[in-house]
């Protein structure tokens, strides 16, 4: 009768270590995949542009993204765009700013809300994304953008880069460079621009370049009105 | 030639129906195969027209889907014989236009193949996750309610299934107009008056298919439609056509007061060339008043005019919807307000839209499903009204 119980007790205690040996690296890996979520959720990447150095008819943003991201360069109505430059004219003063425009990466993005696969999602670190496997091409979030920041992608597609994955009959717009930032690095736009209108940085910690800039410079989110709270601020508007 | 009998003409007649109505499905296949293949560069649909022609049948469609029930709901829940005896059919078109809507909806996706998604991963902050539910739904309710009503043991249940269709209707409409509600930054849409809007015009339009389909089909059948039951009928219809219209410019005066909406406005209504024509000339006159004359002038009494006025109904609604999703699109976000704007992404630009061939076929193959599933369920199953008889 105790050989039985001895023998239950020592296939039990194999079996949990068994379990352990097999289940632990798989958690270590799910962990280093996955990120802190705590640390993680702290980081806000965001940029600061500086309208007044931001040069008219220079395009250096668009074409390093372009050129990262796999991206043709045209400009026809159904050819993706995903940073353009705007040239606007204030109607009443008739002052003149250019400036790039993006994705805004909202705290509250319209195009997360009306999505209704899931597809668009806003990571922990408030860069908001589309999944291009969940993606069924509805273009509701490009309704819902009030930025025109999304483009779908109208044909089929040849020569991608491996780092940006895309896909005809779905929607896409920047990504902020992300396999650019999970490896430590800044986006191609802000690297790409000689004036360093772009500021690149986590809006969340104080010590940040851009968290002290946004303090002590005035800065304002575009349509500020629809309380969206984009992560991309402009300087000089 | 001699030979044939009335009986067997209409039979071929039949036939050769049913084949144009499935060469046009046909076609509608092979345009949305060259949609898949080529990509959405074969439309007319560009980054700003994000929504094209496939949407204008779509969402007519289904207006239409759900106001076509309001015979049965006036039939069971209020107890009308007049209406009760239109429910099944009435049941019927809806079935059949919200199938045909809905496969065009799908078709037009991006990528259509991944439908299942769709059903597998469902976002609750989204009205289009919802709606594919409410949609979903729609179909079972009305399924349910029809079989109460042609399974003489479940005919008791038919009140309570009618009153879920009531309700499951409404909100289904209401989910349809909160779609364009939700959109919080494009000048024509991101209001409250929407969904009201919608529920109103799927009233008349929904009113109107029937009409068509009833008329047809007493005439394929050599009936005569009883006066009294005509009478009801077409004054309902026009009491819809003026409560829509009621709406629409209700929509259009609230937005001409508020400065910032005048030049949408403008661009609507004046100066947006086919956007305005379409509007004034298509939904206004085409759509409303015409319809309304031949409705309430009894002197107008020795033409068709009950069909012919919900065949311009019907006209007027593909002009309204055109105007809305198009010519909504087509009016520039105002991403920077109180600034001119320009850009290579056509910022500041109005929207250039033409629509193809294949994106036409697509919507147009809509209507060709929602004509053969009526078509042979009229045949097939009792669906042709029969007149109770008088006390």
């Amino acid at each position: 009768m105790s050989d039985i119980n001895l023998q239950r007790r020592n296939f039990l205690k194999t079996a949990a270590g068994a379990a352990m040996v097999t289940v632990a690296p798989g958690m270590l890996l799910f962990d280093v995949a996955h990120g802190n979520p705590q640390s993680v959720g702290k980081v806000r990447w965001g940029m600061l542009i500086d309208t007044a150095a931001c040069v008219p008819g220079c395009n250096d943003c668009v074409t390093a993204c372009n050129k990262e991201n796999g991206l043709s360069g045209g400009t026809s109505a159904t050819d993706p765009q995903w940073i353009r430059k705007i040239e606007i004219k204030d109607i009443s003063s008739g002052r003149e700013v250019s400036l790039p425009m993006m994705c805004q990466h909202c705290e509250h993005p319209p195009c997360v809300d009306v999505c209704p696969t899931g597809a668009s999602f806003k990571r922990m670190d408030g860069i908001v994304l589309v999944d291009k496997h969940l993606c069924i091409g509805c273009r509701y979030c490009m309704m819902a953008c009030p930025y025109k920041a999304r483009s779908f992608v109208h044909e089929p597609l040849s020569d991608q880069n491996p780092d940006v994955p895309r896909g005809k009959g779905t929607v896409e717009s920047c990504t902020m460079c992300v396999h650019r930032i999970d490896q430590g690095g800044q986006p191609a736009c802000a690297e790409a621009c000689a004036n360093k209108v772009i500021l690149f940085g986590d809006l969340n910690d104080p010590d940040s370049e851009i968290a002290k800039k946004v303090r002590s410079v005035v800065s304002t989110q575009i349509r500020a009105d629809l309380k969206l709270n984009p992560g991309v601020r402009y300087q000089g508007l | 030639m001699a030979s044939y009998s009335i009986p067997q003409l209409r039979s071929h007649l039949f036939y050769v129906l049913m084949a144009a109505a499935g060469a046009i499905v046909l076609a509608a296949m092979f345009a949305v195969h060259s949609m898949e293949v080529q990509g959405h560069i074969i439309t007319g649909m560009n980054n700003q027209i994000v929504w094209g022609m496939p949407h204008v049948f779509a969402i007519f469609l289904i207006i239409a889907a759900s106001g076509v029930l309001n015979v049965s709901s006036i039939g069971s829940v209020f107890n009308k014989p007049a209406y009760k005896v239109r429910a099944p059919l009435a049941g019927l078109l809806s079935i059949a236009m919200l199938a045909g809507g809905l496969t065009v909806l799908m078709l037009d996706l991006g990528r259509p193949d991944r439908i299942i998604v769709a059903a597998t991963n469902f976002n609750p902050t989204s009205v289009f996750a919802w709606n594919i539910v409410l949609y979903s739904g729609m179909f079972a309710a009305v399924t349910v309610y029809l079989w109460t009503l042609m399974e003489q043991r479940m005919y008791e249940w038919s009140k309570p299934a009618a009153f879920v269709v009531f309700i499951w209707r409404f909100v289904l409409t209401t989910g349809t107009g909160v779609i364009f509600s939700f959109l919080v930054a494009r000048q024509a849409y991101g209001t409250a008056i929407l969904p009201p809007l919608f529920i109103v015009i799927s009233f008349a339009w929904g009113l109107a298919v029937f009409h068509v389909v009833q008329a047809a089909i007493y005439e394929w059948n050599g009936k005569l439609l009883d006066e009294y039951v005509q009478k009801r009928m077409r004054n309902l219809m026009g009491v819809f056509v003026i409560a829509s219209l009621y709406f629409v410019a209700t929509y259009h005066l609230t937005n001409l007061y508020f400065a910032r909406q005048t030049e949408f406005e403008s661009f609507i209504l004046v100066e947006g060339g086919i956007y305005p024509q379409l509007f004034w000339i298509g939904y206004v006159l085409l759509g409303n008043v015409l319809p309304l004359l031949l409705i309430y002038l009894p002197a107008l009494d020795r033409f068709k005019r009950i069909p012919v006025a919900s065949l311009l109904i019907i006209l007027g609604g593909f002009c309204l919807l055109y105007v809305f999703i198009i010519g909504g699109q087509a009016f520039p976000l105002d991403i920077f307000p109180g600034y001119s704007v320009s850009s290579s992404f056509a910022d500041g630009e109005i929207g250039t839209y033409q629509p193809s061939l294949p994106e036409i076929l697509l919507g147009l193959g809509g209507v060709g499903v929602a004509f053969l599933i009526s078509a042979i369920g009229i045949r097939v199953l009792d669906f042709v009204p029969r007149e109770l008889p008088k006390k």
